[in-house]
């Protein structure tokens, strides 16, 4: 069992983080002795024991289908780094070929 | 009163003074800022303040009253907000470069409740960002400082809030706490600190970390004041599906018993293993003493999943956690990097520049535990250890009304004494984050000093929806000790 610095560069990339060479070389590092800690886990037998995902044991929780007061557009888009028209703006997506 | 000694009441002090008509609005005002303003550049407690707003509040319910002293509990009562509770038109950061101008356009639900009983917002309080850390030395604007030795860290991530109420910069605080940021803190700084029962307050408006453990709850000066907090933020909220439909007792009530008698209290001897300082075991084992002698029948319990919890936790927090932070993308909110080429590159770049280390860390084991190959291996075995964990505590709870524990291994560290080693940092969390995992409601509470003058904090752990318990039997032992009337001495510039 070994992070190697490929497999973080991999993980890097699902996780959309752009990391230096040395933030590569660190997290390899102590990503290994994090997970090296967690195998900790492995000492617990768990056999038919059910996952917890929540503590409060709901399920789904609904509400009347009926509309309410939401935030305008122009609230919607104030934090937004870069808006036009009540629209998020982005860096273009779909090329000219 | 003088503006000079406002400052030192406790929250139902100055409530009784305020309808009383002692005091006004417009004063606690000018007294708290007077006090901010003297001990803030020592403190760094706040990340924003939010002097002229406040002002402009107090001198309009000044006015509104005119001698009608019917008030709200909470009207004029001055509060401090950690940084990661959305409040409408003031600004919320997380401690991160990612938020740093975000300005939420809707309050908290807590906030809200708050807001609708006139109270006073002094200002939002520093954190590690996005509440990940435990000595708020991950903000991104720099640390705060515990306000008993100014060399050592407050505690974390609630480490401005603890700083705040500690300092008196502030009555009381709203923080948060996913493995440990309400109590750890709280502990460090000589505080009270209540970690609700996992929906006993609404998270709307309360920026996620990890959703299925995070939880609001009050820093105070004392017991009551944490109960008269809790009563104001508490309640079933129909903007968070995870908030329980339970009823609100009145908490106050709760504290009218003085003594512990046929209350049971159980000691897991995990808790007092290798780690413990013994400064610190020394005074959790005389304050087990006290509750003895208030009535309470003290048994000896057994926790044995209690050294899988930092292991558990740190996978299911960071895969939460990982999933949570999906939204910074730079589109909707928060930071851009400029000048990207496509839109990946301006995901990958505005990420990379907004969070700060530790955050990246966490991301990236999240991420590691949740990917393929390993998500049956960590995340879902960590589910299942989760649970192993719950049951013991139901067990236990079917012998016990309380648990009686340390809060943390140590008294506050020095700045810098764990920030460069990860595992090492995440291990002092072990006596808190249990009681996150299981949802169980917990408080931290003084019960000592180090030798070198550091607070030594008291954890008791209740039965989900028993805050009742847990207060009751965190006032009966205030009020047989002393320790609330030290205060740090923190010398103005």
């Amino acid at each position: 069992m070994d992070i190697t610095k490929q497999e973080v560069e991999k993980v890097a990339k699902l996780a959309r983080l752009a990391l230096s060479e040395a933030e590569t070389t660190a997290f390899s590092q102590q990503l290994n002795q994090i997970v090296a800690y967690v195998q900790k886990l492995k000492t617990f037998s768990t056999e038919g024991v059910e996952p917890t995902s929540t503590v409060l044991g709901q399920t789904n929780v609904c509400r009347p289908d009926v509309v309410e007061a939401s935030l305008s557009p122009e609230q919607a888009v104030a934090n937004a780094p870069d808006a036009e028209a009540s629209c998020f703006r982005v860096p273009k997506i779909i090329q000219e070929s | 009163m003088s503006l000079m000694s406002i400052h030192k009441l406790t929250l139902a002090e100055l409530q009784r003074r305020f309808t009383a008509g002692d005091v006004t609005a417009t004063e606690i005002v000018r007294a708290y800022f007077l006090r901010v303003t003297n001990v803030e550049p020592k403190i760094k407690a706040y990340l924003t303040q939010c002097k002229d707003a406040a002002v402009a509040q107090a001198e309009r319910l000044d006015q509104s009253l005119k001698g009608w002293r019917k008030t709200t509990p909470m009207m004029a009562m001055p509060l401090a907000v950690k940084d990661n509770i959305c409040t409408e038109g003031v600004r919320t950061t997380c401690a991160s470069r990612m938020l740093e101008t975000f300005v939420p356009p809707y309050d908290a639900t807590v906030v809200a409740k708050l807001r609708a009983q006139n109270y006073l917002l002094l200002g939002k309080t520093n954190l590690d960002e996005f509440a990940m850390g435990s000595s708020t030395e991950n903000s991104a604007f720099g640390a705060s400082r515990n306000p008993w030795n100014v060399q050592t860290v407050p505690g974390g991530s609630s480490g401005g809030s603890a700083a705040a109420v500690a300092a008196d910069e502030c009555v009381a605080a709203l923080g948060s706490d996913t493995g440990g940021s309400i109590r750890q803190p709280a502990a460090f700084c000589g505080v009270v600190g209540l970690k609700p029962t996992y929906g006993r307050v609404s998270r709307y408006g309360l920026v996620a970390f990890a959703s299925s453990l995070d939880q609001i709850g009050p820093i105070t000066k004392d017991v009551t004041d944490a109960a008269i907090l809790l009563g104001a933020i508490a309640g079933h909220d129909p903007r968070d599906s995870t908030s329980a439909d339970v009823p609100v007792p009145d908490y106050l009530k709760a504290l009218k018993r003085k003594d512990l008698k046929r209350l049971k209290v159980g000691v897991p001897a995990e808790y007092f293993a290798d780690g413990l300082d013994p400064e610190v075991e020394q005074a959790v084992r005389t304050a087990i003493e006290g509750l003895r002698e208030l009535g309470a029948d003290i048994r000896e319990i057994k926790l044995p999943t209690t050294d899988a919890a930092v292991a558990t936790y740190y996978v299911i927090a960071t895969a939460e956690a990982s999933s949570n932070l999906a939204r910074y993308d730079g589109v909707r909110f928060g930071r851009r990097a400029e000048a990207s080429n496509d839109l990946l590159d301006m995901y990958l770049r505005t990420r990379a520049e907004g969070f700060g280390s530790e955050v990246k860390r966490r991301i990236m084991l999240g991420t590691y535990v949740l990917s393929a190959g390993y998500y049956d291996a960590y995340y879902e075995k960590a589910q299942a250890v989760r649970t192993l964990i719950r049951r013991e505590f139901d067990t236990a709870f079917q012998n016990v009304d309380l648990i009686v524990t340390p809060v943390t291994p140590t008294t506050a560290f020095r700045f810098g004494e764990k920030s460069q080693d990860p595992l090492q940092m995440y291990l002092s969390d072990i006596y808190t984050i249990s009681a996150n995992l299981a949802g169980l409601p917990a408080i931290s509470l003084p019960c000592g000093f180090s030798k070198a003058g550091l607070p030594i904090g008291l954890q008791l752990i209740g039965r989900p929806f028993e805050e009742e318990t847990l207060l009751r039997g965190a006032h009966a032992y205030e009020q047989a000790t002393t320790w609330r009337a030290k205060k740090p001495v923190v010398r103005s510039v």
